[in-house]
């Protein structure tokens, strides 16, 4: 009776280290769904939005300018925020807010990104924390999956000015 | 007669070899990732508390990463991290101070620095040869990869490694005693 209990409870942790471990392998080098929560991505995902991000782009090193990531928070590690890449490396950015009247550039240093919320007027981002290292990066957002009315692939940044070419 | 057991044993182990496969393969994959691993340590910047050899004997040393799940690093642990200059590399050096801390840095773009929320100040032991934040500044604690724990290559190096913070690196004013 005991070795019969003993023996289920055996095969049931194998069971959930096993499904475990696959789960983190897919999590970590295929890719995941994600709900995001807050103002600072509308119009392109609002609060509540589930999306799924994938985290090949990321092993691979091809994270293009335009890509909304997913990147841990450089402030709290234990925290994720969802921004638009607007520059990578070498690239020039502007530093300043669009209110300001004297613009200030900037060029992102080697191994960062620059990113900004499509909601420009409500996104904490590099304007407030500086370029972000690409280490921090976990995934790309490739496609919303709800709500329905909405489902496929992102729409392009509606701030098409922040992207400034050389 | 023999030829169908020879098929059928041979269509056992093929299975027996999948189900194996694909148990062993996410474990260890998941053991590397979230649990442990070994990796050979490179240049000079930690000498001598490693690779006082120089390039003749490199030091191979355990990366805890279950220790620093939550991100508990003390001042004086060694950690390797994602350089934040090169994300395909892996950098080894010692946390000199948390978040909140004041520091005398050495050779930085500002003489004090208060570390911010969630980043660390790191160090090699090598002054002078050694690309660390008195190069790129505070790191920010999601960049942490794991705890060097202990040395275990070459036998004669065998040794825990103990968080020890130099003297004359401590921080000038700590934020929680």
């Amino acid at each position: 009776m005991l070795r019969d209990v003993l023996g289920k409870t055996f095969r049931f942790l194998g069971y959930t280290v096993q499904y475990g471990c696959i789960a983190h392998c897919a999590f970590e080098y295929l890719g995941g769904i994600v709900v995001c929560s807050g103002p600072s991505m509308e119009p392109t995902i609002q609060n509540s939005d589930v999306v799924f991000s994938e985290n090949l782009s990321r092993h691979f090193y091809c994270i293009r300018k335009g890509d909304i990531v997913i990147v841990k928070s450089p402030n709290d590690p234990k925290s994720n925020i969802c921004k638009r890449v607007i520059g990578l490396e070498g690239d020039k950015v502007c530093t300043s807010n669009p209110s300001d009247f004297l613009k200030s550039h900037s060029y992102v240093p080697k191994g960062h990104v620059w990113l900004e919320g499509d909601n420009l007027r409500n996104s904490t981002d590099s304007r407030c924390y500086g370029p972000v290292p690409y280490g921090l990066i976990r995934g790309r957002i490739c496609l919303k999956l709800w709500p329905l009315n909405d489902f496929g692939f992102l729409r392009a940044s509606p701030n098409g000015h922040r992207f400034l070419d050389d | 007669m023999i030829m169908a057991q020879a098929q059928g044993l041979g269509k056992r182990y093929i299975k027996a070899f999948l189900k194996g496969f694909f148990v062993a393969v996410p474990v260890t994959v998941t053991f590397l990732d979230r649990v442990a691993c070994v990796a050979r340590v490179e240049g000079a910047s930690m000498q001598p508390s490693l690779n006082p050899g120089g390039r003749q004997a490199s030091d191979v040393v355990l990366l805890n990463h279950w220790s620093i799940r939550n991100y508990d690093v003390q001042r004086g642990d060694i950690v390797s991290l994602v350089s934040p200059r090169n994300p395909e590399q892996k950098i080894i050096k010692r946390v000199i101070a948390l978040e909140g801390d004041i520091i005398k840095t050495i050779g930085y773009k500002k003489k004090y620095v208060k570390v911010p929320h969630g980043h660390i100040w790191v160090e090699g032991d090598h002054h002078g040869h050694s690309f660390d934040s008195n190069a790129f500044g505070p790191v920010s604690l999601g960049l942490l990869h794991a705890r060097a724990t202990h040395i275990l290559w070459p036998p004669q190096r065998w040794q825990k490694l103990q968080p020890m913070l130099p003297p004359e690196r401590k921080p000038l004013h700590r934020e929680q005693e």
